[in-house]
């Protein structure tokens, strides 16, 4: 992909994010692809490509009359739309589709017509893991931190600044699920759910969905949205169960997508006006500013601590208040992208001023998957 | 009624290790062409490409790698609640997941590094590898 050549012309959320036991999780698929398409100013015979995960595509094009002839499902985690970019991204390329929508729309917290997952007591996991008594993902993608902190001489007040920073952010937003401002003080004395993770250091459990509309560069120019155009990105998979991750202090899967992304690019980290790292927990955002190279391995935590993440620092970093503060619907890489794209185009709820360059960083499962994200106001 | 504890299933590749817990042994397998240990059980080696595979019985030394406490149970696991999800590194180099037992699980009696060794318990006929601070089974 040359740089710039594929835009995201469409993006939309649900109308609400939070609490949507009036919804099923086809229907917030099905909300966040019409709004979608009413930001790009396209109508369904536009599409022709559709992915997703959590709900298989097929179910989301016959939901919305799409005659569709590329499909991706790729299912990776919470980090899986960030592929669906990626792959959609080459498949324009090469001709194999001309417009594609990627949806997400999970009711991660009502459950209401949700799949949900089931893990085999035959699969690595339920033979190697869940015996041990693992209860979902804050369970097990918080296992490394204690050995991360170690290594670095994390503290645990700095651990709970990651939330303080965030929340900073969120406080604003309307649309956040958790607005008040908090201290480090406040994080310690929440309640302890997976020692050394409180409360406030574990993502939000809500219900929304988002959707994007990928196309040529050439074809964005004709439509009446703001283009955000994809200057590079990256993937990569490492490993499935966290226990076998193969370094605890950096994710390999972080460090070889970030470099494909900024690679393609052709840009670094200090080019960067904005920066999203998904956050399941506290201790993820540390890991991205080092494995993406925005801080050097061990500085992280102190990067956050002076504030340099926060509204006016030098990095803005998870600017509508992430997964611990925003939303997490179980699968948040969906919302991650939004808000890059938000930034990017000037219309996010907190703007960061004069975005030319936006990061997103997207993990799937326990550090198991990584994808990357270079996002451009301007093309080439 | 009282929900119990997830009990792994075995599958062909990882049944040595199943058969030879349920005697009280742990069995990992290496590399039979660099003598590279490796863990979890899989059909070949991720270090040499079509190499050879062999069972090991290992020593069951361990050290604590990383953990967390975890304060909301799993089934069957709400009686010693809160508990340590821990993953610890062999002395011969894998790491895997298990339990600690024979201390309370605090942060104060779990520090990083600590020298471990492993133990066995039988979970409704299914035996799993926990591992103890060295000192307590020695």
């Amino acid at each position: 992909m040359k740089p710039g050549s594929i835009a995201i012309v469409g993006a939309a959320e649900t109308d609400r994010v939070g609490v949507l036991p009036e919804h099923s999780a086809l229907n917030l698929n099905v909300e966040a692809a019409r709004n979608a398409l009413h930001d790009a100013g396209l109508t369904p015979a536009d599409i022709d490509g559709i992915a997703g995960t959590g709900f298989s595509p097929g179910e989301v094009a016959e939901a919305l009359g799409i005659r569709t002839r590329w499909v991706d499902s790729t299912s990776v985690g919470g980090c899986s739309y960030f592929l669906h970019v990626r792959h959609a991204a080459a498949a324009i390329t090469a001709g194999m589709a001309s417009a594609v929508l990627i949806t997400h729309g999970e009711s991660g917290r009502s459950r209401v017509g949700e799949p949900g997952l089931n893990f085999s007591p035959s699969s690595g996991m339920g033979q190697f893991e869940m015996p041990y008594g693992t209860a979902g993902f804050v369970t097990m993608f918080t296992v490394p931190a204690l050995r991360f902190m170690k290594e670095f001489g994390v503290t645990h007040e700095q651990l709970a600044g990651v939330a303080v920073a965030q929340r900073k952010w969120a406080h604003p937003n309307e649309r956040a699920f958790r607005r008040d401002l908090i201290t480090v003080e406040d994080v310690l004395a929440s309640k302890t759910i997976a020692y050394p993770f409180h409360q406030a250091e574990c993502c939000v459990v809500t219900d929304g969905g988002g959707a994007l509309i990928v196309t040529s560069a050439e074809r964005a120019a004709d439509l009446p949205s703001r283009p955000v155009y994809i200057l590079g990105t990256g993937e990569s998979t490492t490993h499935s169960m966290v226990s076998q991750m193969e370094d605890f202090t950096s994710s390999r899967a972080f460090r070889d997508s970030s470099a494909d992304a900024f690679r393609e690019a052709g840009v670094g980290p200090a080019d960067i006006d904005h920066l999203m790292v998904y956050d399941a927990f506290a201790h993820v955002p540390l890991y991205g500013l080092q494995d993406l190279g925005f801080v050097k391995p061990g500085e992280a935590a102190a990067f956050v601590a002076e504030g340099n993440t926060e509204p006016g620092g030098v990095l803005p970093m998870n600017t509508n208040g992430g997964g611990l503060s925003y939303t997490h619907t179980g699968m948040y890489g969906m919302f991650a992208i939004q808000e890059a794209v938000r930034q990017v185009r000037g219309t996010a709820a907190v703007p960061v001023p004069d975005v030319e360059l936006s990061f997103a960083q997207g993990v799937g499962g326990m550090f198991s998957t990584a994808a990357s994200l270079v996002l451009a106001a301007e093309r080439p | 009624m009282p929900k119990t504890k997830f009990l792994p299933k075995p599958t062909p590749e990882t049944q040595p290790f199943w058969d030879a817990a349920a005697r009280g042994e742990l069995h990992i397998q290496r590399c039979a062409t660099t003598g590279r240990f490796f863990f979890h059980p899989r059909p070949c080696s991720p270090f040499v490409f079509d190499g050879e595979v062999e069972w090991v019985k290992v020593s069951g030394d361990a050290t604590l790698h990383s953990y967390n406490i975890n304060h909301r149970p799993a089934w069957g696991f709400e009686d010693e609640t809160p508990y340590a999800i821990a993953v610890v590194e062999l002395a011969e180099g894998p790491r895997m997941m298990t339990n600690i037992v024979g201390i309370d699980n605090t942060p104060e009696n779990l520090v990083l590094d600590m020298p471990l060794k492993v133990g066995f318990q039988d979970r409704d006929g299914v035996v799993v590898p926990v591992f103890a601070p060295a000192e307590v089974t020695a």
